[in-house]
């Protein structure tokens, strides 16, 4: 017999199961999984810049006391960097104990995803940023892309550029 | 050197069992206690007021460790036990000093291994039997002594083993002589059975005593006595060849027994329940091997402090550290929020100084609570000039001052071994044996001191002997040979030939010594001082002595730094290592024909760092008309630093950089954590140090 609190976990995995956050990233839309995400910051505010780091980590904020790393998930992407707006937010991610927030262009919404709605992506060649996306979601017509996020904050990338550099 | 190895105590996330966490932190603290006692005894030859002590720290290890099922520990511990057993019901027996402290600082450096290895849960694989036949012989060596005077008493350690633990019936004749005691017992009130309880004291007593008497006489068989124990007390008397002490503690360790009031009494005195001298109510002693040891009860030359004290988790106290330093940026967040601009808040302003002063006495609590006086440290000291001097046969007295001042938990961790090298090295090096010394028409006897005072924001600490000070040319010729050196001795200063011996691998002497001289040490002292952002300085005057000082921050976790601003980015400094800010114009600036730009400063050469080209931030003061230079120092060397301005200085709060910046990129040239100021924005807390070697 499972305890109450063993159920009431079970119960809370279970609403967080499929569930998406989405949102977009130019034309394209993402999405990652609920249970990652910790809060999400409307506007940029001021971000320290911290030197000698992957040019995609833009910087330090502070949270509310707690100091956390952004990263700017369209240069991680090795796309070209956009102006930020008062559209743009921080996805707040805790992935292995690691806080990190996520610059995106826009929050769009929570969405339920069903396995069966759920694709492998093209094998081969398809997109740059391809090793970050692990499955396509349908939702009606549209596709989203959904990330891997514990790809998103490996490191293997920097370490590979500081070799070449 | 192994033996000097501090034991790391794991207070906190220790996954393991909290007892032997508790094991391990007491028996530590017990044998600190020790060592102390014991030394000072040892200096003023008089063992007799430590004896007492010494038992009872022995007798509460081998109760613990029998409790834990540490059997080596609790053996020789025993074997200690019975030696100072004997020792106490002989007072006034010839011992020699030297020897009884070697012996059992001995059996305390094996102890001490063997927690130590508990505590890395590590099987220690030694085995303390020749130590405990060491010790055993001993104390028959001094029994052997004593044995014409009067038979051994029951101190052999079958006799031991069953006082303490239950008694076995198949004993020698009672005890008979000694004086007569009288004992008024009162048991704790929930405790029951209280004539049970009273007949097993008797039982148990009948074996360090004679001729015992007690009323209620009729304890084993009425249940009425119960009422008359519980609201008169058990009254008992009887005549022991054990000292008062021995029996006090015995009654201390009966079940149940709330207080107790012993006495002497004259010889076959009369029943009589009034009138009890020296009322001393103890505490309620749960019988177990583990008792708590007793208050102390007699005068020792240096006396121990007992403070009302509780052990808090070193984790628990960075929580509270870094609420508080939250609590701080949030309240001038408020106070300061640009909202409030232009509002007439008289009210709201006053309430907000209320506000800081409070939070602002916060902070001091909170950061008092880390700190920790330097007298366990110092301590330790004493041990190892005393093991030392006498190995190496020099005489030395050791003078310890300003043992009480206080210093971060963090900073004392990083002290302790820098300390132990230059005592060390003072001793092998600096101190001359006692024939040099009088040639040299000094007293036999070196003179080591050690002190630490509060000096501004730093403490310093001084380690100073009166020996033959350091040789300027041997050290230079030392360091010519191992080439770390080209320069001739003129264009060296005093300070630069002394900073030699901190270098890693150099030693002036030609022989290796147990203690030092192979030269490892005191690079030793200078990287652990700089790490925690100390620095060191020597003084000496050829045959008069050294002086070395060590300069430490009070803490670890809050600089004093000046704010400075390049581009959108802040930067702080620790205050300690700015030396000057200035302004210069582009014609006061070098330039060598590889691009590295200098400035001059009264006559001197110091390289210039502009930051915005370091970190590649976008500054504000491309021109260095414009911007304002700082000059940093960091033990002698310097650098100048370009910044737009001075944002002002404050006091800060050191945090570590985000664990995934670190994972990204563990060692960022210059940057030593980050903190964020009253404004809530992130400054970075830029590493002298670092800064220097780029």
């Amino acid at each position: 017999m499972r305890s109450a609190q063993e159920d009431i976990f079970a119960a809370e995995e279970d609403t967080q199961k499929g569930k998406f956050l989405t949102f977009m990233m130019g034309k394209a839309e993402y999405g990652i999984e609920i249970r990652y995400v910790t809060e999400i910051i409307g506007g940029i505010q001021s971000i320290t810049e911290v030197p000698e780091v992957p040019i995609y980590i833009k910087g330090i904020i502070n949270l509310r006391g707690k100091i956390i790393p952004v990263m700017d998930i369209n240069l991680r992407f090795n796309k070209e960097a956009r102006q930020y707006n008062d559209r743009t937010c921080i996805i707040v991610v805790d992935i292995n104990d690691l806080s990190v927030g996520l610059i995106v262009d826009n929050v769009t919404e929570v969405l339920n995803i069903n396995d069966e709605e759920i694709v492998d992506p093209p094998d081969g060649r398809a997109g740059f940023h391809q090793k970050y996306i692990h499955k396509i979601g349908k939702v009606g017509d549209a596709v989203k892309l959904l990330l891997d996020c514990e790809k998103l904050l490996g490191s293997e990338e920097y370490t590979r550029l500081s070799e070449i550099a | 050197m192994d033996h000097f190895k501090e034991v790391s105590i794991k207070l906190s996330d220790s996954k393991r069992e909290p007892m032997l966490d508790m094991f391990i932190f007491e028996t530590l603290n017990q044998l600190e206690h020790l060592e102390q006692s014991l030394i000072s005894s040892e200096k003023s030859s008089n063992l007799d007021a430590s004896i007492n002590e010494i038992f009872r720290i022995m007798h509460t290890i081998k109760g613990s460790a029998a409790m834990m099922l540490f059997d080596n520990i609790a053996s020789l511990a025993h074997a200690a036990e019975d030696l100072f057993h004997y020792l106490r019901e002989h007072p006034g027996i010839g011992i020699d000093h030297p020897a009884l402290t070697d012996l059992v600082l001995e059996c305390v450096d094996f102890i001490k291994n063997e927690v130590a290895f508990i505590d890395s849960e590590e099987e220690s694989g030694s085995n303390p039997q020749s130590l405990i036949e060491k010790t055993s012989d001993y104390l028959a060596a001094l029994k052997g002594r004593q044995s014409e005077e009067q038979a051994p008493p029951a101190t052999s350690p079958e006799s031991e083993k069953a006082l303490f633990y239950i008694s076995s019936s198949e004993r020698g004749p009672q005890p008979e002589g000694g004086p007569r005691y009288e004992a008024v017992i009162h048991f704790s009130e929930s405790c029951q059975m209280e004539n049970v309880r009273a007949f097993l004291i008797v039982h148990n007593l009948k074996e360090i005593a004679g001729n015992i008497k007690f009323y209620p006489d009729d304890i084993a068989d009425s249940d009425a006595s119960i009422e008359l124990i519980r609201s008169e007390g058990f009254y008992i008397s009887f005549n022991s060849p054990h000292s008062q002490e021995y029996l006090d503690s015995f009654f201390q360790r009966s079940a149940c027994v709330d207080h107790f009031q012993l006495s002497p009494a004259p010889p076959e005195s009369e029943i009589d329940r009034g009138s009890p001298r020296g009322c001393r109510p103890e505490r309620p002693g749960p019988a177990a091997a583990t008792i708590p040891p007793a208050p102390e009860r007699f005068d020792s030359p240096s006396p121990s402090i007992h403070q009302s004290m509780i052990n808090v988790s070193v984790s628990k106290l960075d929580r509270l550290m870094d609420l508080v330093a939250e609590l701080v940026i949030v309240q001038a967040m408020v106070t300061q929020n640009p909202e409030l601009e232009g509002l007439n808040l008289d009210n709201f302003y006053k309430e907000a100084r209320q506000l800081k002063k409070i939070t602002n006495d916060l902070q001091d609590t909170a950061m008092a609570l880390r700190m920790v006086s330097l007298a366990n440290t110092f301590q330790k000291m004493n041990r190892l000039v005393r093991d030392m001097s006498h190995k190496i046969q020099k005489k030395v007295k050791l003078e310890l001052v300003g043992a009480d001042t206080e210093v971060d938990k963090n900073v004392i961790e990083q002290i302790s071994d820098p300390l132990m090298h230059l005592v060390r090295n003072s001793l092998d090096h600096g101190l001359e044996t006692p024939e040099e010394r009088l040639t040299a028409g000094k007293s036999p006897e070196g003179h080591l001191s050690i002190e630490a005072k509060n000096f501004g924001g730093d403490v310093w600490i001084e380690v100073k002997d009166d020996g033959r000070g350091l040789d300027k040319y041997k050290i230079l010729a030392r360091a010519q040979e191992h080439g770390l050196t080209d320069k001739s001795e003129a264009e060296l200063s005093e300070k630069e030939i002394f900073s030699f011996i901190f270098l890693p691998g150099f030693s002036t002497r030609d022989g290796v010594t147990q203690f030092s001289g192979r030269g490892v040490g005191m690079d030793v002292v200078i990287r652990n001082i700089q790490a925690i952002g100390g620095s060191v300085l020597i003084d000496s005057i050829p045959g008069q002595g050294t002086t070395i000082s060590l300069k430490i921050p009070l803490t670890l976790a809050i600089i004093d730094g000046m704010t400075i601003q390049v581009g959108r980015n802040r930067y702080t400094i620790p205050i300690n290592s700015i030396r000057e800010a200035f302004q210069i114009t582009e014609d006061e600036l070098v330039c060598d024909p590889d691009g590295h730009e200098m400035i001059f400063i009264r006559g001197k050469c110091h390289p210039l760092l502009r930051l915005y080209q370091l970190y590649h931030v976008h500054p504000a003061a491309r021109n260095i008309n414009d911007g304002i230079v700082l000059q940093l120092e960091h033990n002698g060397e310097t650098i100048c630093l370009l910044a737009d301005s001075l944002l002002g200085e404050q006091q800060v709060v050191i945090k570590p950089l985000p664990n995934y910046i670190k994972l990204q990129n563990s060692n960022i040239k210059g940057i030593s954590g980050c903190t964020l100021l009253g404004d809530g924005s992130i400054s970075l807390i830029l590493d002298v140090s670092s800064l220097l070697k780029l």
